[in-house]
């Protein structure tokens, strides 16, 4: 079992609005303000990007459902700065200064660009060989955290337990059901496995369409005609 | 171990979200662990420095010059790097082709994936459920809300960026253009056709 965040192929969903597309990169001031504390805050290197994932997919359901794109990032933030004991949540509304023990990682105006510009590769070398090769077939295996109940996974719902053929190996990633969880990076081999349209919906609109998905080594087992 | 994160900050900070950021912030510039300067900086990056004009003369390129195209496909990260579009969300990118059998579709189904250093923050309809939940599922339906019909016999292959592997669809051009300098070129490439919800519009 997934979470809220796992949508796709869901039903119910109306019509996409691509005038949503023309308006400005920030809509409100606020939007900015979020994304730019969202990104300042991973500074702090109390978490990784996996990490605040999970953050915005456990916010409850229905707040899932309801809040606006960066309303679910600041909730999520305020949980993990709390969750992660960078501010107490009583702190939130104190208006005293303080100097943090973490301050010395404070990113600097000067250093933004370099640190953007720098990213933060996930491709790791990995003595074990690929499992498997460009043209085999393969199944997922359940869309669920094996380590974790409830907990990250990058295994979409509607593309477990079905039957695809690899089309490309990435080499070793970053496995986010570990990194998520404080369970180190644990880095797999990756691959971007192509599923008929007909495997994975009952009524596909076209049977020669694929949907590509990017799936680590351990989500798959092999699988032979 | 059941893995729920209790709402422990949500009923101390105002449920307005313009509010909620500010307090936010606030607290974090009273202890010393964000510098608003630093935020001005990310937010004009992302305003005014880094979008879509950034893949559009890739693409250009690629039209243009067979050999560019050639090492853009292969090696894609070393030519995107000479370029200078390389960065946060963009440290994996694959280009994947349009051709007049297969139409090439991106999405993140799982949260709002896109590649940042090429096209920059992604548009609202891109992080929304309506094209999340359904484009994996009725490609083309979603595509004709878009204004968008391909042939019967092309087949849609739709990208799901599920890991950090960030994708750019190289769209076709249409013969019509054929002749256009790469400037010209850069202008007639929309954001959403290297996203595969727009296709390149006929010559003028």
């Amino acid at each position: 079992m997934t979470r809220v965040h796992d949508m796709g192929g869901r039903y119910g969903d109306g019509k996409i609005n691509p005038d949503l597309g023309k308006e400005d990169v920030f809509k409100a001031k606020w939007h900015a303000r979020a994304l730019a504390v969202t990104l300042a805050s991973g500074s702090l290197k109390k978490w990784n990007l996996d990490m605040s994932r999970h953050a915005r997919e456990c916010l409850p359901p229905k707040e899932y459902a309801t809040f606006s794109y960066y309303e679910k990032w600041i909730s999520a933030l305020a949980n993990l700065l709390v969750e992660k004991g960078v501010i107490n949540s009583d702190k939130f509304l104190d208006p005293s200064v303080n100097d943090h023990p973490l301050s010395n990682r404070k990113l600097k105006a000067a250093d933004v660009s370099e640190v953007l510009g720098k990213g933060a590769p996930t491709s790791r070398k990995i003595e074990r060989a690929p499992r498997f090769i460009v043209g085999q077939n393969v199944k997922t295996k359940r869309a669920e955290n094996s380590f974790i109940s409830g907990g990250h996974t990058r295994l979409p719902r509607y593309a477990e337990k079905s039957e695809g053929i690899i089309e490309i190996c990435h080499g070793a990633h970053v496995f986010p059901d570990t990194h998520a969880h404080n369970l180190g990076e644990q880095p797999e081999h990756l691959y971007t496995v192509s599923f008929l349209s007909s495997e994975l919906w009952q009524n596909p609109e076209n049977p020669g369409d694929t949907v590509c998905v990017d799936i680590w080594e351990s989500y798959l087992e092999p699988f032979d005609d | 171990m059941p893995h729920d994160i209790e709402n422990h900050s949500h009923s101390l900070l105002p449920s307005e979200p313009e509010l909620k950021v500010k307090a936010i912030e606030s607290a974090l510039v009273n202890q010393g662990l964000i510098d608003p300067a630093a935020l001005d900086e990310i937010i004009d990056t992302y305003q005014n420095k880094i979008g879509p004009k950034n893949g559009a003369s890739i693409i250009a390129k690629a039209w243009i010059d067979q050999d560019f195209k050639d090492e853009l496909m292969s090696n894609t990260m070393a030519v995107l790097e000479k370029y200078g579009f390389y960065g946060r969300q963009g440290e994996h990118i694959r280009v994947v082709e349009n051709t007049p059998e297969v139409h090439n579709i991106v999405v993140c189904t799982l949260c709002s994936c896109y590649p940042w250093p090429l096209l920059g923050i992604p548009p609202t309809w891109y992080k929304s459920d309506e094209y999340r939940s359904r484009v994996v599922r009725e490609p083309r339906k979603c595509l004709s809300e878009f204004g968008v019909k391909l042939p019967e016999n092309t087949n849609i292959r739709v990208w799901d960026s599920t890991a950090e592997i960030r994708y750019l669809v190289l769209p076709m051009l249409p013969d019509a253009f054929k002749g256009f300098s790469e400037q010209e070129l850069v202008g007639i490439v929309s954001r959403d056709a290297m996203i595969g919800t727009g296709l390149i519009g006929p010559a003028k």
